[in-house]
């Protein structure tokens, strides 16, 4: 049967992380399957479910009128959250338009760069390689503060990404872009766990 | 950071930006008040505006961009993203909107065209702009001219959905007719629908619009909302059909859920009973020509 990734389809860049977990099995030659994840039901069956950039009061809401806050919450996979998505899987957020799930231990701060004409293209550093990665901020957040059960991942002015079991939640959006590293991460990490 | 290596309002992060709103319902507000609803409801970003749609009609004479400081208010009153629209080729307007920090621009036919010949240069501003099209031509034009984002013309403050269906399925239907098309045929399509011959190859491989393609235009209610999501549009712009409907509050939450559920029938049933009565509607074809605005700016 192989893996299955459920991205969480309420609203947002959904088909942008579908081709993107795609092509990071392709690229493991892993076996698997990709599919918007709509319904409550649907979570448990999952072995990882990424949450997209979108807008995180908009998500944040659908997500209990949908009934979906609780099984998230017990969801035993691995979590892949970008940009809105690190927001929700934080333990707290500067902002009580948003309710967190508590999902990692670290706090986040919403639009933290500003508005969009403050959104920018820049270079990140990724803990162990040497290579630096593409970063898309796009009214990105930032983590003010890792507790200690996460790991920082990547900074750049900012911490801008953390690992923590088997979750990963990045400020910025590799899904827009063509640089698989961070993908191949989270599922080798997910494989190995 | 050094700053040379930031690169702001490149053509992915003006894209990215409107492939955010996928699947969310972006609403007209006037003030700081009507802008905290949206938000509360679920709005994925708000349109500030000096009118909705439909007050524009009556008012009569030339509708402009909105007066800053509303539009500094509404910035402050809210967390979610702050649209404004500005005059067909109205480039200073732009600018002014740009500077205020507003997070995304519509070069609108809703407001009284600035230049009959020329839209803006989007492609010269840090901010994603958004424009109306009736067709896949004019979709590609505006994509040309560095539109980020697309929504259907529709006939805005009307209430009558009838030319945003139009407009989709103008759109559709020209994608449709591409595929299958080698290069050569292609180039005589491009002619004749006076679009740049790129544009249109991305829309044949992609079989879809290069960027993000919403509805707008005389949406009223959850239904209409979920009849443009299921015509295969990625999000939709909610104008006077809000703030003009008996209850706001609850129309404005029924068309949020109505988009998320746009393929389930039995949720829609739910979402639309007892919302109370819908915007006031106007009959298209009773219009005067000169208060047809889908025909502005080509």
């Amino acid at each position: 049967m192989g893996i299955r990734i459920g991205v969480l389809a309420l609203q947002g860049n959904v088909s942008e992380h579908i081709r993107a977990f795609e092509r990071a099995l392709d690229a493991l030659s892993l076996k698997g399957e990709v599919i918007p994840l709509r319904n409550a039901e649907d979570i448990p069956r999952c072995d990882a479910i990424a949450i997209p950039g979108g807008e995180s009061t908009t998500i944040s809401r659908l997500i209990s009128k949908n009934r979906m806050r609780e099984p998230l919450k017990s969801f035993h996979g691995g979590i892949f959250a970008t940009c809105a998505g690190m927001v929700l899987v934080a333990s707290e957020v500067d902002d009580s338009r948003v309710e967190p799930l508590g999902l990692m231990d670290i706090t986040v701060a919403r639009n933290a760069f500003g508005r969009q004409r403050d959104s920018c293209e820049m270079p990140i550093v990724l803990e162990g390689d040497r290579e630096p990665f593409p970063g898309y901020f796009i009214r990105a957040p930032v983590v003010e503060s890792v507790g200690p059960a996460a790991t920082v991942i990547c900074r750049a002015d900012h911490v801008v990404g953390a690992v923590q079991g088997k979750h990963m939640a990045l400020s910025f959006h590799p899904e827009l872009g063509g640089d698989l590293r961070l993908h191949i991460r989270f599922l080798r990490n997910l494989i190995e766990a | 950071m050094k700053l040379e290596e930031l690169r702001f309002g490149t053509e992915l992060i003006k894209r990215g930006f409107a492939s955010m709103q996928k699947g969310g319902v972006i609403m007209d507000v006037v003030d700081a008040e009507q802008a905290v609803i949206a938000e509360e409801a679920g709005a994925v970003a708000v349109m500030a505006l000096e009118r909705v749609p439909s007050d524009i009609r009556k008012a009569g004479g030339v509708a402009r961009m909105a007066d800053p400081s509303k539009v500094a208010g509404i910035i402050d009153a809210v967390s979610i993203p702050v649209m404004g629209k500005v005059r067909i080729g109205h480039f200073v307007e732009a600018q002014v909107l740009e500077s205020l920090g507003v997070d995304m621009i519509d070069e609108s036919e809703v407001l009284t065209p600035a230049d009959e010949e020329y839209h803006i240069n989007k492609k010269a501003f840090t901010v994603p702009f958004v424009c109306g099209a009736r067709n896949l031509g004019e979709a590609c034009r505006r994509i040309n001219e560095g539109a980020a984002m697309i929504r259907t013309k529709g006939e805005a403050g009307t209430g009558n959905v009838v030319e945003a269906v139009r407009h989709m399925r103008a759109i559709t239907s020209g994608i449709h007719e591409l595929q299958g098309m080698d290069d050569m045929e292609l180039t005589a399509r491009a002619r004749v629908l006076e679009a740049p011959f790129e544009i249109l190859a991305e829309c044949r491989d992609l079989g879809r619009l290069p960027v993000v393609n919403f509805s707008a235009g005389g949406i009223a209610t959850p239904c209409d909302a979920a009849l443009m999501m299921q015509l295969g549009c990625d999000g939709v712009f909610v104008g006077s059909g809000i703030f003009k409907s008996e209850d706001p509050r609850r129309m404005a939450v029924a068309i949020v859920e109505a988009v998320n559920h746009f393929d389930d029938a039995s949720v829609l049933a739910e979402i639309s009973k007892g919302l109370g009565e819908a915007m006031p509607g106007l009959d298209i074809h009773t219009l005067p020509e000169h208060e047809v605005l889908r025909f502005r700016g080509n």
